[in-house]
This record gives C-alpha cells, structure tokens and sequence, in this order.
C-alpha cells in the first residue's frame, strides 16, 4: 500500500486474512495456471521492483545499485477476492510452486465480508470440526457368551423401512379383511440426502444417479437419494430409475409443475415423497439458489426465469398450523400417487422435534420422520444460520426414538437422522451410532460431495463456495466451463466405492455385536462414551 | 453355554430323568442352576387339572404373608407337595425355609367365569406375589397356573434334584422342560433362570439374545402386564411366543417367521409372500439375531424346538411314538431314551420348527418355507 494512500476501516494486509498464499520465486514458471483456475481471483500476475546491491569486488570498479524488476504471483487483500483456502493453485502448478495456508490466528476477514449491507453467504456446514458421534463407541462385543459373526463370510441382512409399519395386530387385522396397506420401502440404511438440480452440477446429479442405478441393478442394495427441492430432469420422471428416487418438495414447490405434469406419464411410482419443512444447516430458513446459478437449464426444471435468486419460503405459505402443514400435506401428496407412495416430513432438529413427532404419530398416513441436525451441509446460506442456528442430531434422536418407544410405536414411524454424519470422514461408525440411538437410516450430502466428487470444503472454512456457482471441482457449478471438470461416469464409480466400503465397514461394526439378521436399531446397549453428562443424556453407557 | 432337555411321554416320568440328561451333558454347562417346567401332571395332581398350582420358594414369613393374600382372595389349599430337606446343604446351594408346590381351589366368587379372565386373574396374581416378594425379599414365583409345576435353584442340576429328593411318585408329569445353567449375562437371580413361563406359554433356551434391548423396550410398550421382569435377554423368547399365539392369533408355525424372518429372496418364492412380508415388517422389532436354540412348551401339551436363522447352536429331536424328548446334546438324549430309531433323529436347522403334538405319536418338522395355514 502506497504511504499516499488513506487506510480504509477495510484495509486488510495479508497476515489480515484467513488465507496467505506462499508462493515460491524459484520454483515458479510463470505458467499463469494459478491465476487461471483460482474460482475467486484472489492471485494476480505481480510485478515486484526489486533493488539490488551490487558490489565490486575491485579496488578500482566501484559499487553500485540497480533497480531490477521480477514477475511473481500478488494475493489480492480487498476482501471481496479474499483467498478461500480452494488449494487449486496447488493442484494446477506444474512445479509445487503455490499453496495457500492458513493463518495463525482468527482472520480479520470476518469482520468485513457483509459490503453494501450483506451478511456473508456460503456453502458447507457449520465452521467447527468433529463432534459427538465420533465419540461414541461400540462397547458390547460377542465373543464367548456368543460367537462374534464373521463380517466378510456371513450372511446379512441390513435393510432397513421407509414407509408407516403398522402394528402388528392392525397388520393381521387388514390383511385379513383386505384393507389399505401403508406402502412401506425396504431400502438401504444410507440415504443420500436431499441435494437438488441447481444447488449441484449436471455431472455431479447425474454421476450420483448413475452411481445409484449401478447399486441397485448390479451390486443389489436397494440405495435411495432424495432430489432436494430443485424438481427433477423430466426424462427422469418417465424413466425406470424413478423408483430409486425420493422427490423433495420445499416451501418454494420448485419444479413440482414439471412433476405434476409427468404423473400420468410414469412408468414407475418414485420411492417416496419427502416434505421439507427444515434442514439442519439453516433452521427457519428457506433454501436459497443464488442468481449466479440460475442459467437456462435449471430455470427450465424449476420453471422460474433465468438469473435470478430463488430464496424459498421459510415456510410453507399456504398452511398456517402443524395440522394443515402435516396432515393435509401428506394426504395430498399421498393421493397424488393412489396412497402407494410412502410420504413423510423432513425437519430440522429442534428442541419442538416431539411436538411434530407426536402429532405424526396420529396421522396414519405420515410414513416416516427425517431430522436434519445443525452439522447438515447446504449449497447457500446466510453463515449465521449455518454456525449459530440448529440442535445437535445425537439428543433429538434419541429423544424421538424414546418418545416413540413410550408411545410403543417406535417400529412405525421410522426415524432417518442426517447432518454431519461421517464429517470427520467415520462414516460407518456414526452411522451406526445413530441407527443405534433409534434412527432407522442415515441420511448424507456432504460426505458424498466429498468422497464421491473431491469437494475440498472443511469445517476450518475452506472453500465452501457452494452458493456462487464457482465450484472448483464442478461439483455444486452450473457454468460448464468450470463442471466440465468433473465427469459424471467417476462420480458414479466413487458412489458405489463408496458404497460398497460402507457396507463392509458396517458390518465390521454388527458383526462383532452380534447383529446380522436385522438392523441394530436402538440397540443402546452397545453404545459407550467417555463424556458422563453425554452418556447420562443419551441413556448410554459411561466408559472410561 | 448352557444345556436344555425336554421330553414327553404318555407315561408321566419323573423331572429327575431330565436332570439326569442334563448331567450327561454336563461338559457343556458350568452346573451353576437348574430350571424345571412340569406340565400335563400325573400322581394326584391327575385328578386336579383345573386346579391352579402355585410354585415358588418361600421364606416363613413369606408363607405367613402369602397365606394371608391368598385366603383374602378366597382361595383355598387343595394340595400340596411337602418337600423333606436332608439337613445337610449341598454345596453352592442357598439355604431356603419352603419350597412350594400347591394346588388351590379357586374362589367361589370366581364361578362362571371364561378360561380367559381365569388365566388373566392367575397371572395378575403371579406379578402381585412376586412384586410383594421383590419388596421384602420372601417370595420367588415362578408359576401359578393349572397343571404346571416349576422349580428353579442355583446349583448343580442333579445335586439340587437330588436334594430335593425330586424322585417320588406324587411329582411326575407327562411334559417336562429342564434347563441346567444360571443367567450369566445378567445378575444371578433366580428370575432370570430358564424356563420363563407367562399363561400357559413356557420356553428355555440355549444362546444370548444380542436384539435382546430393542425387543425389550418393544414387549413393554405392548402394556400387557405380563411382560416383566426382562432379568434374563431370553425371557422375551417365551413373551414374543405367548404374543404371536395370543395376541396375534397365529400358530406356532409363525412362531419362527417372527423371530427370524425369511430373507428377501425367501419371502418372494413363499407361497404366502404377502402375509410374511407384512409380518416382516411390522414384528421387525421382535427379530431376535441370535444365536438361540429355543425349545418350549404350549397349553394344548406340544412341545417344540427353533433354532434361529444362523443355527450356531446345537439340538437334537428323537424318540418313538408314545416318548420323544429335545435334547441340546445327543449323548442327553442316549441317555433317556436309548431304545429308539437313531436313524430318525433329527437336528432342527435354521428353517426348521421340530414340533411333537399333543398325542406324542411323531415328530412334525415345520419348514420355513412351507404354505402357512389360513388366517383365521
């Protein structure tokens, strides 16, 4: 900064910001690669004037000094092109020239991202890393009282339901005098969560469903993903592959024109229909598709026009109480398919989750609760919402697996607990942490971002860029020149990675408990923690 | 692991051949307890099959105090089996005032009423006397109920029956179960120790219940008193047994597809896929993951075993008309009845219901995947 010029409230040097790029003179070629591919153009070309002594080393010449200039790469402090921690200089740099690394203390930067009035916006989860479900262990190992099961030679059965059960005595009863049968799916306990058409890339949506038609037809594991509210390709609609599909509807009802219409037209009944009155990453707040992704394709599916935000609706504006917003909700969607399409609310976790619970269990046509908890991820979000709002997963499902045990239904309204699930990368094991506290399935998004499509996001909030559409892997971009990066064909193959290592690493969890047949849901007795207070309110074992 | 015997015959035998079984056996339990279930009575309880007996241990102020209860109620002693105790205590057993075995004649208030409100009454009077008993610690109550006899004790099997001196001709019956080991999982207590029984429905088994918490928690939210206690992961084998007869109305074939349903494939060529995928479902709760060899005893006198779906334990069935007898080893089973058929033993495997009839005549094996009979 020239000594000329007045320092603004938001001059910021980079020590300031949460990011510094090192780059290094001499292994650098000036290749330009870096500057290129940087998703917010906080690199530029830098011309550096160097002075440079040169001393003589006769008594007769004498010494002087020179003035030389050299090209480098300069890290940009205004805040609007401030680092985000992407790393793709240092994937893109020919000579391991570049990398950016984090500061040592809290950046400044927070302090000024909210120019013209705006409160900063992001992708990602919530900035604080690990949490409670890594915690957790897995105290009750079969030995001698009974044999631990062999993981990899045995047989096992671990499906779980998504759809109303009714109770036995009902069940008997109605099938008996031919009565309705609440259509119940028998699917795979991980369910990829709700990312919608628009909040992710063609190639990621349509590597994800690939993936997904590959588990079902050649690996058979009948795996779900839900479409978050973003409607659904209408080739999609038409097609066989639906039956793998839960189609979101949200407070927006975006692309439910193009989905009513193709009714008539589908070949098969979708899996099931989730209503979404939360998500964990921002609670009371409705979703957001920023401008920026917009473009002609997604402005088509969602039938709005192109390059304009599309902020949801915290709520579903046409209903006022938890009656109409449930009841009649679930009726009517559950009439749009003749009654033979499971349908059931996705919150997010809340101190009120009984109440809503509660009042599903007196709806009989409610098919199942989905609890989103603060650790979910999201594509945009006010950051506020994202760090400071929402209930943690591992007490709200508890809580509700035990509500439902009280009321005796807790085989009847299955329970799928999501957000942050495997954020420390132990995907297994918090899974099963959670299908122990009670919930039937696991949802995720995040995780599979990351694992099936390299998303580099992180808690220490790297990256996490989601909602402007500059992806640096394509993943959550709706430009093509960025998403061509990404081919839909490797995400598919990373999904059934993905999943076929889960699945082992699951059933090195059940087997040694002892569990094959069926399930562990609420089997608590195999779960131990260190923390008492943790252990007291989850009604869990206390080991040290 | 513990040992299981159970036999019927059309002659009433004493319980003491099936501890004899379970000391052939003796390798394969530590000889820590014993349970005995007798049912279809003979010697004078032949002449009182309506009769509810009521079987227990009791301390002398537990007799005073359940005299009292009982007199209350209207009932009154019809028989009693007086046990004569040796003054030397084996070793490892507890010193214990009364073991009781008593018939009683119902109230005369209680005329007229249905089977049903009976056996509800019987066992509403069972979980009263064993929570006054918990309360003070002067009663244990097993069974009160007609033509039942149980007795449990810590100790070795044979040693106990001995003891007892369990050889005598007014204490024989025509179906008895056997059970040689204490609960290890759970604290010792003679409420955990096997076999449980809960109106008219009793079972032992062999193996640990590892869903043993969730079907806990599903059985006592059924509000059906009778399912209590929970001492022992394989009590809810006898309560999921009486729940599927009673409650759900089915038979004892549909015993096994609640416990350990058919997997995918095994449902979609049943002849009654719909009926079993629906059971399936909404019993998801009450599929026990094993390993378990159960063996239990219904009111209409049949006798059965299950193994469950990884049949890890051992089992075997065998006999002539007129005798059959369920042994955990086949050496249990030379033991009691050496003159039969070997060749025709059988050993239940994970699709397989081994059920005797009432009239004792052959083994009836119920295959998983057979046609279930009609609802009704």
């Amino acid at each position: 900064m020239p000594s000329n010029r007045p320092i603004t409230p938001s001059s910021l040097s980079i020590k300031d910001l949460p990011w510094q790029i090192h780059w290094n003179k001499d292994k650098c070629t000036l290749c330009g690669s870096c500057t290129a591919v940087c998703p917010v153009n906080a690199i530029e070309l830098g011309v550096f004037r160097k002075r440079i002594v040169e001393t003589a080393l006769g008594i007769n010449s004498s010494s002087s000094s020179v003035s030389k200039v050299y090209q480098g790469i300069r890290q940009k402090t205004d805040p609007a092109y401030s680092c985000v921690g992407c790393a793709m200089c240092t994937q893109v740099c020919p000579n391991d020239a570049i990398m950016p690394m984090k500061s040592d203390e809290a950046g400044k930067l927070a302090y000024h991202i909210n120019r013209g009035g705006q409160p900063r916006r992001r992708g990602g989860r919530r900035n604080v890393p690990g949490g409670l479900l890594d915690q957790i262990k897995f105290i009750r190992i079969s030995m001698l009282t009974d044999p631990a099961l062999d993981a990899g030679r045995h047989e096992f059965e671990l499906r779980t339901l998504l759809g109303r059960v009714l109770p036995p005595e009902e069940s008997i009863a109605h099938f008996k005098s031919n009565g309705w049968i609440p259509p119940v799916r028998e699917i795979y306990p991980l369910v990829i969560g709700s990312m919608s058409f628009g909040a992710l890339s063609p190639p990621m949506w349509e590597g994800l469903q690939m993936g997904i038609a590959y588990l079902n037809e050649e690996m058979n594991m009948p795996v779900r993903m839900c479409t978050g509210e973003g409607g659904c390709p209408p080739r999609l609609l038409r097609s066989r592959f639906l039956k793998y599909v839960i189609l979101q509807i949200a407070s927006g009802y975006f692309g439910w024109d193009e989905i009513i219409h193709a009714i008539p037209e589908m070949k098969v009944d979708p899996c099931a229909i989730e209503i979404k009155y939360g998500q964990g990453a921002k609670p009371g707040d409705g979703g957001l598709l920023m401008w920026n992704k917009v473009n002609k394709l997604i402005a088509a599916i969602r039938g709005v026009p192109t390059g304009i935000s599309l902020p949801s609706p915290p709520t579903h504006q046409t209903q006022y109480s938890i009656e109409e917003s449930v009841a009649k909700m679930i009726q009517s969607m559950s009439m749009a398919w003749g009654f033979r399409v499971p349908v059931y609310p996705k919150i997010s976790a809340t101190s009120t989750a009984l109440a809503v619970l509660n009042n599903l269990t007196r709806n009989s046509y409610a098919a199942g609760l989905a609890i989103d908890g603060e650790d979910g991820g999201t594509g945009a979000a006010y950051d506020v919402s994202m760090n400071s709002m929402g209930h943690p997963i591992a007490t709200n499902i508890r809580d509700s697996y035990l509500n439902l045990v009280a009321l005796g239904k807790q085989n009847e309204i299955p329970l799928f607990a999501g957000g942050g699930v495997g954020k420390s990368g132990n995907l297994a094991s918090n899974a099963a942490a959670l299908i122990m506290l009670g919930a039937s399935g696991v949802q995720i998004g995040k995780y599979i971002m990351q694992a099936a499509a390299g998303c580099l996001g992180s808690e220490t909030d790297r990256c996490n860029i989601c909602n402007i559409g500059l992806c640096p892997k394509g993943i959550t971009s709706q430009d093509p020149r960025i998403y061509r990066r990404l081919s839909a064909e490797d995400v598919a193959q990373r999904v059934v990675d993905v999943y076929l290592s889960f699945d082992t690493e699951l059933k090195k969890i059940v087997a040694p408990l002892g569990r094959s047949t069926s399930l562990p849901i609420g089997m608590s007795d195999a779960l131990g923690i260190n923390d008492f207070n943790a252990a007291e309110r989850l009604n869990i074992k206390y080991v040290v | 692991m513990c040992r299981l015997f159970a036999i019927t015959s059309d002659t009433p035998v004493s319980p003491l051949v099936a501890l004899n079984a379970l000391d052939v056996m003796r390798e394969g339990h530590d000889g820590s307890g014993v349970g005995l279930f007798l049912r279809d009575l003979g010697g004078p309880f032949e002449e009182m099959k309506d009769a509810p007996i009521l079987s227990g241990i009791f301390s002398k102020e537990g007799i005073k105090r359940l005299d009292t209860y009982m007199m209350n109620l209207g009932f009154m002693t019809k028989f009693k089996i007086s046990f004569k105790l040796p003054k030397k205590l084996p070793e490892g057993m507890p010193a214990r005032d009364v073991y009781l075995v008593r018939a009683y004649e119902y109230p005369e208030a209680w005329e007229g009423r249905s089977l049903q409100e009976l056996g509800n009454e019987l066992m509403h009077i069972r979980l009263k006397l064993r929570e006054m008993g918990q309360e003070k610690q002067d009663m244990i109550v097993f069974s009160f109920w007609p033509d039942v006899v149980m007795l449990k004790e810590i100790g070795d099997p044979l040693t106990v029956g001995r003891f007892l001196n369990l050889d005598r001709e007014d204490l024989k019956a025509r179906v008895v179960m056997a059970q040689g080991r204490q609960n290890t999982n759970y604290a010792i207590n003679l409420y955990a120790c096997h076999p449980f029984f809960v109106e008219g429905f009793s079972t032992m088994t062999n193996g640990e219940n590892t869903a043993f918490v969730p079907i806990r928690e599903f059985l006592k939210s059924r509000g059906f008193p009778g399912y209590t206690g929970f001492q022992s992961d394989s009590e809810v084998f006898t309560h999921i047994l009486h729940y599927t007869m009673k409650e759900l109305g089915l038979g004892l074939e549909a015993y096994k597809h609640i416990i350990t349903p058919l997997q995918e494939a095994g449902i979609e060529n049943h002849p009654n896929a719909s009926l079993l995928k629906q059971l399936k479902q909404s019993c998801r709760s009450m599929i026990i993951d094993g390993p378990n060899c159960v063996i239990g005893s219904l009111p209409d006198h049949s006798l059965f075993m299950v193994q469950d779906r990884k049949k890890l334990r051992p089992g075997v069935v065998g006999g002539r008309p007129g005798q059959y007898a369920f042994s955990s080893e086949i050496c249990g089973l030379d033991a009691v009845i050496p003159d039969r058929d070997k060749s025709k033993d059988f050993q239940p495997m994970h699709l397989d219901t081994a059920i005797i009839g009432p009239d004792r005549q052959e083994i009836n094996i119920c295959h998983q995947t057979d046609p279930l009979p009609r609802l009704h």
